[in-house]
Formats: structure tokens, sequence, C-alpha cells
């Protein structure tokens, strides 16, 4: 019995999906819960698995192609089996090489279903194929434009399909860029290169226009959403850092023969999640008709990856020594620059804290997360000249920057947040206690 | 099996169908006491008489309806146009007579002629004489086209376009009679070469050249000439427009994975239009390259040596082609 392949839902707030590298080309034989392709969604790039045993006699969106969350890209039936009654309008059931796309009949794309409503706390786990799509008049939408649509020759694009090679990888040395059969076998010869879209070749234009990632148009969605709607106001503090230094110089003494190194921005993150423990109404989601204040802190760690940035989550740092929240943020930044996060490890955090200390920042200020109600900017840890009992004297001294939804936290709430913060990070032993 | 003229591969299938078969006659202008315009029908006269090689006026609407008359009725016409130029008068016998009797007849009317002369550009014969009109015959459903290249091909293909049993137009090359080349001889039994199938006439694996004709020669030039860059081309001649050997372009084609169609006609709407499109639409994913045609420029052949030159595909056009293709600079 012939079944449709569906872009799936692979994140929660997932609108549609770009796929980067089908595993399986027309023809071959597929199992229930096998991998057959790679999808870059808002976030990460995921693995679409088969939902039925059989061949995967059609695919209706190459390599680069984009489609939104429940379109049909492809179909799953026995050889020879009719699947006319499946294939979306103006798709024919002839064999082709490896996946080209059909062009789109006129009828309209059916609405993203999978979006999860963003005053609720998402669930950690993604929701597999929406309840929606059943009908073959769902078309898929040809590779758009301005997603960087690839130019590369059928025989190219057949051999890079082959090969398994995404064509986004691979660059182009015919007319206008196009990838050409002598590219694809020199890109064969090559360690597979992470799948991120081409740059424009270089020119003496005036300008060259990069073409959006999914990342990018996340990230520009979901900002707008929180700048436009939320009421942001900044409180700034600065704190005095000379006990943290030495304490980390002792931490990290200790845990020399564990191999592990604790940084100053872990025991950031460590103070803010006590600090939150005792500040419920920052540790907070806006709910739109509710307020949801957490009992346990799990925090969104800002991580800047090529071309992007991402907030994989420290789930109940609260309860976590500073080891482990080292070891835990440094894996995850590292899987997060691959691409490689599944959605349960970004989504769901109840606060979130960005450093842009490493680059020599003084101060700045965040964008919220929604529908978070706080974030912490964390600025560059340097030696200062202070006023001390009438005396100037050099410390080492941090700004931190709280960005506050003003519908959730009032400015003396965040500011006794930042005071506790504050006491934590100038005495740390408070954590202990 | 000897090596003799194109013009003489003609005379010598003529002169076979003729004693084979005795509703085989030719009729044209100069054929008969002059022994062809172009000596196509040397020592026709002699050896079978007038009633089977008839000398017309200058009149060519006229005796190409006096052929499809005489194929109605049974015989086996061989109309010669002193060259396919001056059979632009006779179209309307040919297309609206010939081409057409057989399905307005519901099937019931066969018409087996040959339309047979020279087609293409000469040597400064000007506008109106060095037109290649295949053309004007391929594109009407109903008669088949047929382009030998070389001597063993005119042989073998005009001994085959004789015995159809529906009208064939039988395009030759003023250029081409002279050319010379291996031909089974009648002690060699009965040479014929089925229509509709094309012949590689050199094989390769980096680019296809499809061509038909003259212009044969021309891609066997240029090919040899690629060779020696390190370039290995292949060159397919499609003997016959119509039927087109479909087969054997999409084989090509999957081949070397890049095409270049050359023609002797004017590019608008000429055979490489066809072909290309062909190519595009059955093997679009074996393509690693635009199909680049190269024809005659889109102007009436001009008389002055030069600009005639000038006009007409050359060795370097074809090569610029290839290297299009291959994506050489």
């Amino acid at each position: 019995m012939a079944t449709t392949v569906h872009m799936e839902a692979l994140s929660p707030t997932m609108e549609e999906g770009q796929v980067v590298r089908w595993l399986k080309a027309e023809g071959a034989a597929v199992t229930s819960g096998e991998v057959i392709a790679e999808v870059e969604t808002d976030k990460a790039t995921m693995e679409l698995v088969a939902r039925a045993d059989g061949k995967l006699r059609k695919i209706f969106i190459s390599e680069g192609g984009v489609a939104p969350v429940g379109s049909v890209i492809a179909v799953i039936g026995a050889e020879g089996e009719d699947i006319s009654a499946l294939l979306p309008d103006g798709a024919t059931a002839q064999a082709g090489g490896g996946g080209a796309a059909r062009p789109a009949a006129a009828a309209e794309v059916g609405a993203p279903t999978a979006r999860a409503a963003a005053s609720v706390a998402v669930p950690p786990e993604a929701q597999p194929a929406p309840a929606a799509v059943a009908e073959p008049t769902v078309v898929v939408e040809e590779p758009r434009s301005d997603g960087g649509r690839v130019k590369a020759s059928p025989l190219a694009r057949r051999l890079a399909a082959d090969g398994g090679i995404p064509l986004a990888s691979i660059r182009g040395s015919g007319p206008g860029g196009r990838i050409v059969k002598r590219d694809v076998e020199q890109a064969a010869k090559e360690p597979a290169p992470l799948a991120r879209p081409a740059l424009p070749p270089p020119s003496d234009a005036d300008y060259a226009d990069v073409p959006l990632t999914q990342m990018r148009k996340t990230i520009a969605r979901r900002l707008v959403e929180s700048i436009g709607p939320v009421p942001h106001f900044f409180l700034t503090i600065d704190v005095d850092m000379t006990r943290v230094v030495d304490a980390r110089k002792r931490v990290n003494a200790l845990l020399d023969s564990r191999g592990i190194k604790v940084s100053y921005n872990d025991i950031v993150l460590k103070a803010t999640a006590v600090a939150l423990r005792q500040h419920p109404n920052c540790n907070s989601h806006w709910g739109g008709d509710h307020i949801r204040q957490f009992n346990r802190v799990h925090l969104g760690v800002a991580v800047a990856v090529d071309d992007g940035l991402i907030t994989p989550i420290v789930r109940d740092a609260h309860v976590k020594g500073i080891a482990q929240i080292a070891e835990e943020v440094r894996e995850l930044a590292g899987r997060a620059r691959e691409r490689k996060l599944k959605p349960d490890e970004y989504t769901g955090a109840t606060f979130s804290v960005s450093n842009l200390g490493m680059f020599g920042i003084e101060a700045f200020t965040g964008v919220i997360n929604p529908p978070e109600a706080g974030i912490l900017a964390v600025g560059a840890l340097e030696e200062r000249a202070v006023v001390e009992a009438g005396q100037v004297v050099v410390r080492p001294r941090m700004r931190i920057t709280m960005s506050c939804d003003h519908r959730v936290i009032d400015g003396a709430q965040g500011a006794r947040f930042l005071e506790t913060l504050k006491a934590i990070l100038e005495e740390p032993l408070t954590a202990l206690v | 099996m000897a090596s003799i003229t194109y013009r003489d591969a003609l005379n010598q299938a003529l002169a076979e169908e003729m004693a084979r078969d005795d509703s085989v006659f030719l009729m044209g202008e100069e054929v008969a006491e002059y022994d062809g315009a172009y000596k196509v029908s040397k020592g026709l006269l002699d050896r079978f008489g007038d009633r089977r090689v008839v000398d017309t006026p200058i009149s060519e609407l006229g005796f190409a309806g006096l052929g499809v008359g005489a194929a109605m009725v049974g015989l086996k016409p061989v109309i010669e146009f002193m060259t396919f130029n001056f059979s632009l008068l006779a179209l309307d016998q040919a297309i609206n007579s010939a081409a057409k009797m057989l399905y307005m007849s519901g099937g019931q009317i066969h018409l087996p002629m040959v339309f047979r002369g020279p087609t293409g550009a000469a040597l400064q014969l000007g506008a109106q004489h060095s037109q290649s009109c295949a053309t004007w015959y391929v594109h009407a459903p109903g008669i088949k086209v047929v382009t030998p290249a070389t001597p063993a091909d005119a042989k073998g293909l005009l001994k085959a376009a004789i015995r159809d049993e529906d009208p064939v137009a039988f395009m030759e090359g003023e250029l081409l009679y002279n050319v010379k080349g291996e031909v089974p001889g009648p002690e060699d039994g009965d040479f014929v070469i089925p229509l509709g199938l094309a012949d590689v006439k050199r094989e390769g694996s980096d680019v296809s050249i499809v061509t038909n004709g003259a212009m044969v020669h021309l891609a066997l030039t240029v090919a040899a000439k690629l060779e020696k860059d390190g370039v290995n081309a292949e060159v397919l001649d499609l003997r016959s427009l119509r039927p087109l050997d479909v087969d054997a372009i999409l084989a090509t084609v999957r081949k070397t994975n890049r095409a270049v169609v050359l023609e002797e006609g004017w590019p608008y709407v000429g055979i490489g239009a066809q072909i290309v499109s062909i190519i595009q639409d059955e093997a679009f994913d074996d393509l690693d390259a635009p199909v680049v045609r190269v024809t005659q420029a889109d102007i009436p052949m001009p008389y002055a040596k030069n600009l005639e030159v000038m006009a007409k595909p050359s060795v370097q056009r074809v090569v610029d082609a290839c290297n299009r293709v291959l994506y050489r600079n």
C-alpha cells in the first residue's frame, strides 16, 4: 500500500524545511524507521525517516529544495504499484534520474500545521507528521529563488545525488556559477564539507546578495516577534569579580586531573541559576493570559554558529555543579556549531544568557527569546579603576545587562534579581550555603 | 566493393532499381539526352530507353504532378529536380498531393515515388540557388526525407527510397557528387540501407556532433582538429531527417553528455531546432551543458565569395561551439 512522505515538523517551531541531502535515490529500497533524507530546519539539520517499507518510488523535491511542513515530498510504494493517486497535480509517474523537482501545479499549499504556540512551554519531543495533510493536491513548491536556488546542469544534479554530495556544498565553475560534471567529480574527491548554502562567487560588483539560510530566516522572524511585541527594558550592573577570578583559579586546579576547565561564563551561569531560584518572577514565561513561574531553571546559553546563533539549554542548572555545567556547555556548543542539536536541546529554556565578553564588548543589550521573560547580556571581564573607601583601586570588573519583559518583570523586581546575582558573584560562597 | 564517387553510386542505384523493376522510371530536366545536369543519369537512356528515362520542359510543378499521377496508377517515378531550390515551384504537388494522398484517401492510395536532386549551397550560386531545402519537406507529415552524406549511403538509401511505397524526398549535395568512398557493387549483392537509421561516422566520448548531409564532412574535419587538442568528438550522421533516428540521438547524448547540432540551413525553426527539442525533452538528465546549434547565418546566401564563406558554418564556428559545451576557454 503506497504512502506519501511528508515534510515533517522536525522541530515544534518549524514551518518549512530544506532538503540538504537525499540518502536514498528514487527506486531504492527503504524500511520503516530508516533515515532517508537530511533536512535543515529552522535551527538544525535533522534526519527524516521513512514511515513505511517499500521502494522510494518518486521524489518530488531535489536537494536544496524547500518545502512547507506538511507538504508531500516523496512516495514510498511497492515496485510496479500504481501510485498515480498519490502524486501531486502536474507530476507524472515516469522514472527519472535522482529526484528532479516537478513543476508545481496551481493548487494552494496547505498552511503549516505544526507551529507550536509561542506562549506555552514546548514539549521536549518533536512531533512527527502533522495532522492536516493527506490530500494529494498539496504540492511541493519549486526551490525558491530567495532560498538560494542552485544552478547545476541536469547531469551534475544527478551525479551529485547519486554520490550523496549536497549540491549546495559544491562550487560551480560553469557560466553564472553553474555546477557542472567536473565540479561534482572534483567534490567527490574531497572530504565531505558541512552542508551549507554556497556563497555567491566573488565579483567586482558593488554588492553581492547572500541567500538566507533557514537559520537566518528564523532568527529574523523570531527576534522581530520579540522586540516588536515584547516591551523590553534594560538594567545594568557592574560586578566586582575579584573573588570569582580567584575561585575560578582554585576550581580549575581541582578539576585539572579530570581534564575540565571552567570558564567565567560557566560561573555566571551557575550564579544566575541560583539567583533565579530566589526570584521565580524572573524565571518565567509570558503566557498571554497568565505568567508561568518555573521552579526549575533551564538556562539557554547563546552560542554563535557559522552564520547565526542558537541557544542550547543546560537543564536544571540550579542543581548542577559548575564542572558539569562547563562540560555540558562545551559539548552542546560543539554540536551546535555542527548543527547537530536535537529540538529538545534548544527549546524549553526558562531564561537565557548571552556573553560577548570574549570579543571585548563592555556591555550590550540582548533581545529576549519569547516566551521567556528575561535575558542576561554578559560583558567582558576587565581590570578597571574603581573607588573603594575613598581610594582609586584596580579591580577586575564585569558589566551585566538584563533585558526584561515589562509584562512579566517590573523594574524593582529585575533590580532585586540583579542585586542577588551581584551578591553571589562578589561572594561565590553564597551559592554554597 | 570499389571506391567510386557519390555520383556513380547514385547512378548504380538507379540502374539496379530500374533493372529490377520495370515500373521504375526517371523523369526531369536534362536527365535523358544530356545524361543529367550533374551526370547522375549517365548512360541510363542508352540502357533503358526513352520510356524509362524522360526529359521534361522547365516545368517543375507540371512534371511533379505527372509523377504523382503516374504513382497513383501503379508506376514508380523518380522525379529529378535539377536542384531542390527549383522544387519550391512544385511544392503544391509534393506536399499537398504526394505527402497527403495516403491520409486523404483513407489509406487507399500509396504513392511509391521519389523526388531527388541536390540541395544546399555550392559555391557562389547566389541567394536563390543555395538554399538548404530539407525544412520545406520535413515539416509536412506524409513524406520521408533522406540526406545521404557518403557514396555508400547514397546508393543504399536511394535503393531503399525507390522501393518505399510512400513518397520520399531524397536530397543529395552538389558538392558531394565528387566525393569518393567505398561502395558495395552489384557483384556484392543487393545493397539496401533501411530508411530512418542514423550512423555513427566517428566514435567519440567527449562531445557529440549531430549532423547530416554535406555537413557530415565538415564535422569530421572538426573532429580531427579537436583530436589534436585532446578532445574526442563523436559524429552522428542522421541520414534520415524523417523518420528521425531518435534512439541514436539519445544514445550519443547519453554517452558524451553534450551535443552540438550542425546543419546547413537557416537557424530559425531549422532541422536542428527539432533535434534540440527532442534532446532536452528526452535526455535532460544526461546533459552537462545546453545543446548548441551551428547553422548558416540568418540571411539569404551572399554571392560574394568572402561573404558566402562567412555565412556558411565553418570549422572554427563548430570548434567554438564544442568548446562552449565542454566549458573550455
